[in-house]
């Protein structure tokens, strides 16, 4: 492999739970492969903690393939570290260097409570799904899949907006805490489908009422959360969704 | 032979492909007054699980989902990623329900029960219906249709897919039909909370305890029925394609509490997974079966050859699928390209660092579709250097993901180099027994999706088990659950004052006290490292019986060392993820034995078991139709002391046969 092992400083943000004061913990990480990803290191850090009697760190992780959506953690000031276009889960330490110090926080945000150290509570974003991110279509009742024709195009379109994962990084990352590219995400893959145009305004209204009841802020288009969503949801789709907002609110005057 | 008498399967009488219809047109309703004092808890929240709370909600019933992740859409369905298979013929190329019927049987190693695989079969074409109506965006043609790809084991295109992230754009619909359920008030979700066990209450399951994971508060929750769909067990052999908590405890406990399990020593090795890199390794990568449309296996002709992929001259290179197996070459089903693979490095042809690899190779298909693209564009003598970038954007239009995946966990390109894989524990086809209502030997107690045995014998069939966890929860347990429940329309809701629910609530409080108090040396990782590395080696993709006996007896041994030194960090009232871990890996280490304890027992091969005394002169699985032609159902009478149900295998509708795949 390219280079050789390495030694890391690590400054981990500790907080016993949601109530607690929280503060930043530093612990050195010995003989670190530059093919261990982030979470193995942690991994690796975590057992000797517990070897030596101390409280491992709590974080969220899944799959560990970068589709699950639930890594989350905010690294050197930028969520999912420095690698753009991928999770926490897969980056690797091939991305860092030997004597490197490396600062490792929570998501931060209002609508995001620390649940313990990194980990932090996302329901919010449930709710938000619950308020309008679907299609009302009882099981049973659907006509022969092929008789809806979609262009390809639309297709792709409507699937990379599909393709988030709902970790928050976008939420993370914006100095608002915002929400808009994950709602707008949701939104866009529907109103692109011709499935989704029944419902496409109760849709988009139902979804913002929810959003800005949950305490997330507002957006004001720094595009922050483009660049670092690891699976590359484009700003479009906050355009689109203001578009559908602006065209559902003013028919409902109507 | 005759099925044990604690068995009813319930296959319903009549020709094969009227059961289903019979039985949905004759099961007993519930009007609708009556759903509605109906409560069903649902445990798991991937497609099964979500699938049949969303169904049942929108029928009716009162729902409960728990799932142990921070959101139902976590669930580990979400990482599947090559297709989901369904027999719709839109590719005009033959296909059937008999077909998609007679491959899942045949895949399978004659191993499953020909009722469920045919229902399974019957349904597969309304779940790509339900789920484009959802708005679910599947890749599509040109014209606007469909498009289909193949998976391994079949002769024709039946799967549908959405480029590498099938499973995750089917989770998400189903998860949006959940959490609309949730909006209305007729779901309720309870995310972060464990399942640690079942209730029984005058021999019925009529609820949970439940821990919130945030809190460490134990919680009782009662259920007129409690369904089951907290997938696979595949985490016992500590490294496999799994999420990391993946976990076979709720399963377990409903076995504890008289729910029998079935076929566990099926597991299935997956073929194309990324190689081990070091001790410091979490987890396993797949990469899709899909890839095997147009990557090309292939090792040196020459043992230990040292040289770079892109170095050994055409040749040289041993395409041993294509060579034995020729009709069906690289997408022979799965089981049978790990065994080769293994085969291959065992024989010393192994490639990488590790030697403990084989290539994935894109070059010729990059090729071929670079000059098909050329021709498309009017390209008249392109340079090599054009097709291939033609070919490129091609292969990434269809497996960009998997490709950026595979970079980022190597370092290496795998457009311009080989990939290196080696099988990986990846699905387990075992699970608990249900009978044709997916309902457990607890009567009640339902088993969905991964979490039981019934569709997949012994091997299962790529992008099947997205089909079968959709399968179980939108079109079969909607209709089979009110066989149970029109019995219980009377049962009032039980409260949870009830002494089973005390009583089962101090047993796992108990649990928990015993694994706060060991206060040993070692980490829960330590013993589930221990344990993956015994399963690995002697209950993994091939087994003999003296191997297994040793194996019996190391995971004893570790069990009790266990529940002597292991160390549980923190509190058991706070988010507590080492005490989560610690349960998973106590139930692991009792499954762990039950698994060899079948292996041992099963005195054949078949699909993903393999017991080296028993193959061909070619080294093919080799089984015995006469003596194993059975579910093995296991009744825990206590730890280390299961005793063995059969259920008969009779095939009325295909004959058995030795699977053959060369020809």
């Amino acid at each position: 492999m390219s280079h050789e092992n390495m030694n890391l400083t690590l400054k981990v943000w500790r907080q016993k739970n949601k109530d607690a004061k929280g503060n930043f913990e530093t612990h050195q990480v010995k003989e670190v492969s530059p093919d261990m990803s982030f979470l193995e290191m942690f991994d690796v850090l975590n057992e000797r903690l517990i070897t030596e009697g101390k409280d491992p760190i709590a974080f969220d992780h899944d799959c560990r393939e970068g589709i699950c959506g639930m890594c989350s953690m905010f690294i050197d000031g930028r969520p999912h570290g420095p690698v753009k276009g991928v999770t926490t889960c897969q980056l690797h330490m091939r991305s860092f260097k030997d004597g490197d110090t490396v600062v490792v926080e929570p998501w931060r945000s209002a609508a995001f409570p620390v649940v313990k150290d990194l980990a932090v509570n996302r329901s919010a974003f449930d709710r938000i799904i619950a308020a309008g991110g679907f299609v009302s279509v009882n099981t049973g009742n659907s006509k022969d899949a092929n008789n809806i024709l979609i262009p390809k195009d639309e297709a792709d379109d409507a699937f990379n907006a599909a393709a988030c994962i709902g970790c928050g990084a976008c939420v993370a990352t914006c100095k608002n805490g915002s929400a808009m590219l994950f709602v707008s995400a949701k939104v866009s893959q529907l109103a692109l489908l011709p499935q989704g145009q029944v419902e496409r305004e109760n849709r988009v209204l139902g979804m913002v009422a929810q959003m800005d009841e949950e305490g997330f802020g507002t957006c004001t288009v720094t595009g922050a959360c483009e660049v670092e969503c690891p699976k590359g949801i484009s700003l479009e789709n906050i355009a689109r969704m203001n578009r559908e907002y602006v065209a559902a609110s003013a028919k409902k005057k109507d | 032979m005759a099925s044990s008498p604690k068995l009813n399967s319930r296959i319903p009488e009549g020709p094969m492909e009227h059961k289903w219809t019979k039985y949905r047109s004759t099961v007993h309703l519930i009007n609708p007054a009556n759903k509605r004092s109906l409560e069903v808890i649902v445990v798991g929240s991937g497609l099964a699980g979500a699938s049949a709370a969303a169904s049942l909600a929108e029928m009716g019933y009162k729902v409960k989902v728990f799932c142990f992740q921070d959101s139902p859409r976590r669930a580990h369905s979400i990482a599947a990623q090559g297709g989901i298979n369904a027999a719709k013929n839109y590719q005009n190329d033959g296909d059937s329900v008999y077909r998609l019927f007679y491959d899942t049987v045949k895949g399978g190693d004659y191993r499953s029960r020909e009722a469920n695989v045919h229902r399974l079969s019957e349904v597969s074409g309304n779940i790509i219906d339900q789920c484009v109506a959802q708005g679910v965006p599947f890749a599509r043609e040109y014209g606007g249709t469909l498009s289909n790809r193949s998976f391994g084991g079949v002769l024709v295109q039946r799967t549908f897919y959405a480029a590498g992230q099938t499973g995750q754009q089917l989770l998400l619909g189903a998860y949006s039909a959940l959490q609309r359920q949730v909006g209305m008030g007729a779901a309720k979700l309870y995310t972060r909370h464990e399942m640690l066990d079942v209730v029984v209450i005058d021999g019925k399951a009529r609820g949970i305890i439940a821990r919130d994971l945030i809190t460490g508060k134990l919680e009782r929750h009662f259920g007129h029925a409690v369904i089951l769909a907290s997938g696979g067990y595949g985490n016992v052999f500590y490294l496999s394609t799994n999420a990391m908590g993946c976990n076979v405890t709720a399963a377990w406990k409903a076995h504890k509490k008289g729910a029998f399990f079935a076929n566990p020593c099926y597991t299935q090795i997956h073929p194309t997974c990324i190689p081990v890199s070091g001790d410091h390794q979490s987890k396993l990568t797949l990469m899709s079966e899909s890839l095997r449309n147009d990557g090309r296996i292939w090792v040196p002709k020459k043992q230990g050859d040292t040289r770079k992929a892109n170095e050994i001259p055409e040749e040289e290179r041993d395409y041993y699928l294509e060579r034995r197996y020729p009709a069906f070459g690289n997408l022979v089903p799965r089981d049978v390209a790990s065994r080769a693979a293994k085969e291959r490095c065992d024989a010393g042809y192994g490639v990488g660092a590790s030697k403990m690899a084989v290539y994935l190779d894109f070059s010729a298909n990059m090729m071929r579709y670079g000059q098909i693209e050329a021709n498309k564009q009017s390209l008249h003598n392109p340079t090599k250097e054009q097709i291939r970038e033609l070919g490129m954007a091609v292969v990434k239009e269809k497996y960009g993901n998997l490709f950026d995946m595979y970079k980022q966990i190597t370092n290496e390109n795998p457009y311009e180099v080989p990939m290196r894989i080696y099988p990986a524990v990846h699905y387990t086809m075992g699970g608990l027994w249900v009978d044709y209502n997916l309902m457990t030997t607890v009567p009640g107690l339902y088993a969905l999706g991964e979490a039981n045995f019934s569709d997949h014998g012994a091997n299962r069939l790529g992008a099947s088990a997205l089909m079968q966890g959709l399968a179980d929860g939108y079109f079969v347990i909607p209709y089979t659950i009110s066989d149970y429940l029109s019995g219980e329309i009377r049962t009032k809701a039980i409260a949870t004052d009830n002494e089973a629910f005390v009583k089962t609530e101090a047993e796992v409080q108990e649990r928990i006290n015993k694994l706060m108090n060991v206060k040993g040396t070692k980490s829960v990782d330590h013993f589930h490292k221990a344990l993956g590395k015994i399963m690995w080696n002697k209950c993994g993709m091939a087994r003999n019986a003296q191997g297994l006996k040793e194996a019996i007896e190391e995971i004893k041994q570790l069990r009790l060392e266990f529940w002597k030194n292991v160390r549980v960090t923190g509190e058991q009232n706070e988010f507590n993820p080492e005490l989560e871990k610690a349960g998973r890996v106590a139930d692991f280490l009792e499954l762990g034995e039950l698994m060899c304890i079948d292996a041992l027992h099963r005195n054949e091969s078949c699909g993903g078991h393999f017991r080296e005394e028993y193959q061909t002169t070619d080294g093919e699985a080799q089984r015995d139709d006469d003596n194993f032609a059975y579910v093995a159902a296991w009744e825990m009478k206590e730890i280390s002391n299961w005793e063995l149900n059969k259920e008969e295998l009779k095939f009325e509708s295909i004959k058995l046969a030795q699977r053959n795949y060369a020809s």
